[in-house]
């Protein structure tokens, strides 16, 4: 809490200076490698090979880009994962919904019975084995459906959705639409819902960044490369160094190719991480209310 | 009390209808799997199915125990664990405490608004940019290291250097985002105790120390009882990324284990890769349990 005192004593403002200091540390630290691959991804592959970026594009080129937008898998794997954070975060988010609010009515019989049944789930985790054969017998495997369903639902954002209903939608709204002949599902739809934006947002990002950054369920789950998100195809290149020749172009030299490979990857990092570095700061305001919801005891 | 059990349900179909797909979701894809779990306590073929296939009774978990991989892995699994927990304990807490007392509404913002961004980077990301970083010809670690006459290192190929370069990286990431919540704290310490301080000469050192800190202990300690009951959850998505051949004494745990056993190797057991899974869950559950019975005990706050 800011306090403003009559006048800082030296000590203070040496607290000040040593706190100001420290956090620019912390800043920098944090930034530098972000800086760092930005400058690299527009430089040209020999800057980057011979070590001589160290903050600012040297010789700038778009060489990374263009080698990013030439490549068919990348593109698809962009395109896969689009489309299982649009598809994935509306079941998500309807999902959830559809979870919390009976769970907030006081009136709902069995809600804490449900809620118990809900909440073990977080401490006793069924295992990676037999949850993929339960996806293998559902004959999910190799399709959208393995990307989108066995993620359906997050208990953890279930409670905060659930506290939030708890807590910013008065009980007196509900008798009030109910002796007007309201019915749950309308006083859902048109109350409850439009009440709710900001919990609705965080939740939506959450999930959204959980599917944007998914890797291990289409590794298992996925064989046809046609369905490969965007993660999986970056696992190849950046951690498998799987870079194939015909994605480098015309390039002949060893040296040459070898230093467009570095850039590639440059590039790709860049691009695969603005969508989220894009949609976030709108909705960090939300941030606060939604972790500390989460915190509260249910 | 049955019948108004029954009426209450009748009067409120419309919830039962809205909780069903949620319900159906929890059962078909938390608790079929449990239940699925006894195949740990049988010898399983797909062919046999999971009724048909032969108990074995606790022989894979016997055969676990006896192994030559079950301690490499408890510990491996445990050392990881606690190391994050250690590590990514203190940090969040001094970034808070320090943008509390930032009177520049745009250095705070802009130290939060980058210290978050790196929670939103995938994994993939995060361990591809530790790869090119510390690469040993064209990392940038090395470089700079090169100025000093120090020979390349290549640093994803040593074992010993492995769990420090998974935790700093986890800290790197996450401490923004762990900030939030001792900011919301801070946010709700009550000012007056402040402004009492202040009045009697109190300084900044002794107010962070005196009402800041005491104000997200709480938090502090429930966020610790929950990590802890986690011990047995490594960032295992992240590790399976970080792992080579050269590294892999010091980075295979559990889940990485099951992973392969069950799903990749070449003699895929699945019975055996489950039994190791369900021993790690009931470890941890227990651990759970434990840990907030001792919170309560002591006084502090507990989860439930």
């Amino acid at each position: 809490m800011q306090v403003k005192p009559i006048r800082e004593s030296g000590g203070d403002r040496a607290f000040n200076i040593v706190n100001y200091i420290m956090l620019t540390i912390v800043l920098i630290v944090v930034l530098y490698p972000l800086v760092y691959v930005v400058s690299a991804s527009f430089s040209s592959s020999y800057a980057v090979l011979s070590g001589k970026v160290w903050l600012w594009p040297v010789e700038p080129s778009l060489d990374g880009y263009k080698a990013v937008f030439k490549n068919k898998n990348i593109l698809t794997g962009f395109q896969n994962t689009l489309f299982y954070t649009a598809a994935g975060t509306l079941i998500n988010v309807v999902l959830s919904i559809l979870a919390a609010y009976p769970l907030s009515r006081k009136d709902f019989r069995g809600r804490n019975k449900f809620m118990l049944l809900f909440v073990f789930t977080m401490m006793f985790n069924g295992g990676l084995i037999p949850t993929y054969f339960v996806v293998k017998d559902l004959h999910m495997i190799d399709t959208v459906w393995a990307m989108l369903i066995p993620t359906a639902l997050s208990v953890w954002n279930v409670i905060i959705m659930r506290t939030y209903f708890q807590t910013t939608i008065p009980g007196e709204l509900l008798e009030a639409s109910q002796i007007d002949g309201c019915n749950d599902f309308r006083f859902l739809l048109k109350i409850v819902v439009p009440l709710s934006g900001p919990i609705i947002a965080v939740i939506a990002l959450f999930y959204a960044v959980g599917h944007w950054n998914q890797y291990f369920n289409a590794m298992i789950y996925l064989k046809n490369p046609q369905l490969y998100p965007l993660q999986l195809i970056l696992r190849d290149i950046l951690v498998q160094n799987e870079v194939r020749i015909d994605m480098l172009g015309d390039v002949k030299s060893a040296a040459a190719r070898q230093g467009l490979r570095e850039l590639l990857k440059y590039s790709l990092i860049v691009i695969s991480s603005v969508p989220l570095m894009l949609v976030y700061p709108f909705v960090q305001k939300f941030f606060v209310k939604g972790v500390m919801i989460g915190s509260i005891k249910g | 009390m049955q019948l108004r059990t029954l009426t209450d349900v009748r009067k409120g179909w419309q919830l039962y209808a809205l909780f069903a797909l949620p319900l159906l979701y929890i059962i078909v894809f938390k608790y079929v799997p449990m239940f699925g779990n006894v195949i740990a306590f049988k010898q399983f073929t797909v062919t046999k199915g999971m009724f048909g296939s032969p108990w074995v009774g606790f022989a894979h978990f016997e055969r676990f125990f006896n192994s030559y991989e079950f301690w490499r892995l408890l510990r491996n699994t445990l050392s990881i664990s606690f190391y994050t927990l250690i590590a990514s304990l203190p940090f969040p807490i001094l970034l808070a405490l320090g943008l509390n007392y930032v009177k520049h509404e745009r250095f705070k913002k802009t130290v939060q608004m980058v210290t978050y961004a790196p929670y939103f980077i995938s994994l993939v990301v995060v361990v591809g940019l530790l790869f090119q970083f510390l690469d040993p010809r064209t990392g940038i670690i090395n470089s700079f290291l090169g100025w000093f006459g120090v020979d390349p290192i290549n640093f994803m190929g040593q074992a010993g250097m492995f769990q420090s370069i998974y935790v700093w990286s986890h800290v790197w990431q996450n401490v923004g985002f762990a900030c939030i919540i001792y900011l919301a704290a801070l946010a709700g310490i009550d000012p007056s105790l402040h402004e009492a301080a202040v009045m009697d000469g109190a300084s900044k050192v002794q107010r962070m120390r005196h009402i800041d800190l005491p104000g997200i202990m709480p938090i502090a300690v429930i966020l610790l009882i929950l990590n802890t009951g986690q011990i047995m959850e490594t960032g295992f998505e992240k590790i399976l990324l970080m792992q080579n051949a050269l590294n892999l004494r010091a980075s295979e745990v559990i889940d990485t284990y099951v992973y392969k056993i069950g799903l990749v190797s070449q003699a895929l057991n699945f019975s055996y890769a489950t039994a190791i899974g369900l021993f790690k869950a009931v470890i941890g559950f227990v651990l759970l349990i434990v840990v907030n019975q001792t919170a309560k005990k002591v006084g502090q706050e507990s989860l439930w």
